[in-house]
């Protein structure tokens, strides 16, 4: 390495730190692209079932908790906000300022992932998972009202280990032509995308914890910043799939009457 | 096999004394097995590929003679019916995923296109050498799963059998496919990237050797269409852990879905397999007919073309699966297509050859032999596009020919001569001429052997993945595994005489083909950054000049090899290694 190009952040194989960037912008691009083809894989297949299905996903979401799911969204567009004034402190060289909106950033994520997971242990606890738990549940609720008229079903007083949404659904399935297996593979499109999103979520809290660490030790000078850059770029690509996520999965069925 | 055969025939003169040591370069720095596995230089990364790939393509060919050889007999001859399945599999899995994927894109892409394009290394370093972590990873996976039972479902792992009847090992081979699909994005993004920012000075796009541009559309696919098939698989492992209906249709899902969503990937899967391959072609084809290519944009463009239309026609696969009838229409329509680009390569590098200085070194027989192969498989494929046929030649051995004379005929075919042509700048050895002639041509009548009755077979009827026939169909079976015997052996004699010249091999010079690439600039083996740091290459004129007799920096080429190969280096290889000889001479 030549002694005009002997900066510490200018790696060995870059003809200088325009260069560097260049590629590092580009390829955080088109790894951004892959992750779009991606999760477009599932939404592809997500909205093929919508458009068969729609009555069961309508059904299905309109047992999703929406309160969880609005105060998630509002963390994580905050977070974006936030992440984009770590790279403003980045390029103005403000080292203390970047670290902290890095772990604000971070922070919002965790409560994300948190309330995510208060969401999961409720959803589990409801039995609301495809398979045996779904199906059980569903059954012994039907069994409670089989053979009674529509009407009788509605006023039937259901046991009180019953869950809610078993009591709508079995009146549901017994009179109105919603067919259970359909409404469980809503629920599997809905735990499979929020898991590789949740995945995701992870993934960028340990990115944005490294540039922290990175960004302490020093080794992120404001000509090099770009590396906050890469990451902020590819936290915003996970907080815009939660915005779609939110409708598809949650508003569907908001105005879904039992 | 002697030692002594090989460079008996043609250098009968006592082979020149070999000079001193080498100067530094990739391979005598550092002979640690942790400067192996630790390394981020592309080229040693390459060979970690290369070494690699060959274990699975022995692996693969065990799995293909396993089939054949069942197939002796109308009733089986070898293994059970339910082995015979997981032997297909495996075939098809270790062939496709681990060995055509990876083999020029993951060895000589990233080998070469750094040195082509005359930079120091790929723009991502590490992420390169995880690439090779993330493949060996899904390799062991999918090793794994054969070695403990293997799976039964065929490649293509189709539900709902594959998610809910099927007994084997469907999830860890899954797996192992799913992750080495992410060593395939990384290679592809790192080597688009490079293609982009890394030229060197006066490298322009209509600079670049066709070879760059083949794995630039190449990755392009990689880059777009395997992020679709890893959650495809990801669906179908949940399907099959969990016992839900995405896929299987008694529980709501749509196992068309599942096809569709495979065919995305997988139909442009074979274009990642078949562009490099041409690529490699127009690179041999131009260096030993000593002609610039003809139509330099038509075949740059076409590589475009393939990738973009190879995107849209993967329901070509699905004729007969259930689809609407105008849907086959138009995918029938733009199947035939993606012929077009195609034929516009094929005659370009027929115009190439025309009126050219032809002389006949392994990478060029290797490169006809791929021309000739690839036209007929090319023109049978046009069969399978259209409707009609497709319906009585559909999941037949038709099918199976068409398919292995591209990929077989076409890119490996492919492989060898990229592997014959740049050896001697990987490794800085000459093999033996006479021996890799002679391989070429087994190869080359072994396949005819060993396809060409499968396509008789395949148009009267005999369908793919059955191991038992008709008594009629005897006769053809038992030809077609006479000819892959001949092929098997083909195929070894490179890895013989290709080892041997690493023992005892000429040593190369920097430019034993004279050839233009920048990657003939620098000394055989290259230095650790490609070329002498001080002096980086500038780009003066375009690829394949060879008329005028100069590379790529404008400087005179070292004498082309016309006439009996043997003589020709022998006058140059004392003149030292250095690329800088030809220059010194000019000046």
């Amino acid at each position: 390495m030549s002694a005009k190009h002997n900066t510490p952040a200018l790696k060995h194989h870059f003809e200088d730190l325009g260069q560097q960037h260049a590629c590092e912008r580009l390829g955080i691009w088109m790894f951004l692209a892959t992750e779009i083809l991606f999760f477009g894989g599932i939404f592809g297949a997500y909205t093929v079932y919508r458009y068969l299905y729609p009555h069961e996903f309508e059904v299905a979401s309109s047992h999703l908790n929406r309160t969880i799911a609005t105060i998630n969204t509002i963390f994580l567009i905050t977070s974006s906000l936030t992440m984009t004034l770590a790279i403003r402190a980045a390029k103005l060289g403000n080292k203390g300022e970047l670290i902290r909106w890095l772990f604000v950033t971070a922070a919002l994520a965790t409560a994300f992932m948190v309330m995510k997971g208060f969401e999961y242990a409720e959803d589990f606890h409801e039995h609301y998972v495809p398979g045996r738990m779904f199906q059980d549940e569903l059954k012994s609720a039907r069994d409670e009202i089989a053979g009674k008229s529509e009407e009788d079903a509605k006023k039937h007083q259901f046991k009180p280990e019953r869950q809610k949404w078993a009591k709508e659904l079995a009146v549901q399935v017994n009179h109105k032509h919603v067919d259970p297996g359909k409404v469980q593979l809503f629920l599997c499109f809905y735990y499979i995308m929020t898991a590789i999103h949740g995945i995701h979520i992870i993934v960028g809290i340990g990115c944005i914890l490294w540039v922290a660490w990175e960004a302490w030790r020093g080794t992120i000078p404001p000509e090099n910043y770009s590396t906050v850059e890469v990451v902020s770029l590819y936290w915003h690509l996970v907080d815009a799939i939660w915005l779609f996520l939110m409708p598809l999965l949650y508003l569907t069925g908001a105005g879904y009457k039992h | 096999m002697s030692i002594a055969a090989p460079q008996g025939a043609p250098a009968a003169a006592p082979v020149p004394p070999e000079p001193g040591p080498l100067p530094v370069n990739y391979l005598n720095n550092g002979h640690s097995i942790w400067s192996w596995l630790f390394t981020v230089d592309h080229k040693r990364i390459g060979i970690l590929y290369l070494v690699s790939i060959s274990i699975f393509f022995v692996a693969g060919g065990i799995a293909a003679g396993i089939v054949r050889l069942n197939l002796l007999q109308s009733d089986g001859a070898i293994v059970s019916e339910d082995a015979y399945n997981r032997a297909f599999t495996a075939h098809g899995v270790m062939m496709l995923f681990f060995f055509l994927i990876p083999a020029v894109p993951a060895v000589f892409g990233n080998f070469f296109i750094p040195m082509m394009i005359g930079t120091k290394d790929l723009a991502f370093p590490k992420l390169n050498l995880a690439s090779w972590y993330v493949f060996m990873l899904g390799a062991a996976l999918a090793i794994w799963s054969v070695l403990v039972g293997g799976i039964d479902t065929g490649w293509t792992l189709y539900p709902p059998y594959s998610t809910r009847a099927s007994q084997s090992n469907v999830i860890p081979g899954v797996l192992g496919v799913f992750i080495s699909g992410f060593s395939s994005i990384m290679t592809g993004l790192n080597i688009m990237v490079t293609i982009h920012k890394m030229r060197a000075p006066g490298m322009t796009w209509s600079r670049l050797p066709l070879f760059v541009w083949s794995l630039y559309a190449t990755s392009l696919i990689q880059l777009l269409a395997t992020p679709v098939v890893a959650i495809t698989l990801v669906l179908l492992m949940v399907e099959r852990a969990w016992g839900v209906g995405i896929f299987d249709p008694s529980l709501g899902g749509d196992p068309l879905l599942f096809q569709h969503m495979f065919w995305f990937y997988s139909h442009p899967a074979v274009y990642i397999m078949i562009l490099p391959g041409m690529g490699v072609i127009s690179e041999v084809l131009t260096c030993f007919s000593r002609k610039n290519i003809f139509g330099y944009h038509a075949v740059a463009w076409s590589s475009m073309g393939i990738a973009v239309v190879g995107f849209l026609l993967w329901a070509h696969h699905m004729f007969v699966a259930g689809i609407s009838f105008y849907a086959a229409l138009l995918f029938s329509l733009l199947s035939m297509l993606v012929a077009v680009p195609s034929a516009i390569k094929v005659f370009n590098w027929t115009a190439t050859l025309y009126r050219g200085s032809i002389s006949f070194q392994a990478p060029m027989l290797f490169s006809i032999g791929f021309v000739v192969l690839f036209i007929i498989g090319g023109l049978t494929g046009l069969y399978l596009a259209t409707l009609g046929t497709d319906i009585h030649l559909h999941d037949t051995y038709f099918v199976v020919a068409h398919f292995h004379f591209v990929m077989v005929g076409g890119m490996v075919m492919g492989y060898f001569a990229g592997l014959h042509y740049w050896w001697p700048k990987m490794t800085g050895r000459m093999y033996s001429d006479f021996w890799s002639r002679f391989a070429a041509c087994v190869i080359v009548v072994g396949f005819f052997f060993t396809f060409i009755p499968q396509f008789v077979i395949g148009y009267h009827g005999m369908p793919r993945r059955y191991p038992n026939y008709p008594q009629e169909f005897q006769f053809f079976n038992v030809m077609s595994t006479a000819g892959a015997g001949v092929l098997g052996v083909g195929y070894l004699m490179p890895a013989v005489y290709l080892t041997l010249s690493l023992i005892n091999g000429k040593r190369a010079t920097a430019n034993p083909w004279s050839a233009t690439g920048l990657e003939w600039v620098s000394q055989s083996p290259p230095p650790i950054f490609n070329f002498d740091e001080s002096k980086m290459p500038v780009v003066v004129c375009g690829p394949y000049e060879y008329s005028l007799g100069v590379d790529q920096m404008g400087r005179t080429l070292p004498d082309a090899p016309t006439g009996a190969p043997a003589e020709l280096h022998e006058g140059t290889a004392a003149d030292g290694h250095g690329p800088t000889s030809p220059a010194k001479q000019e000046s």
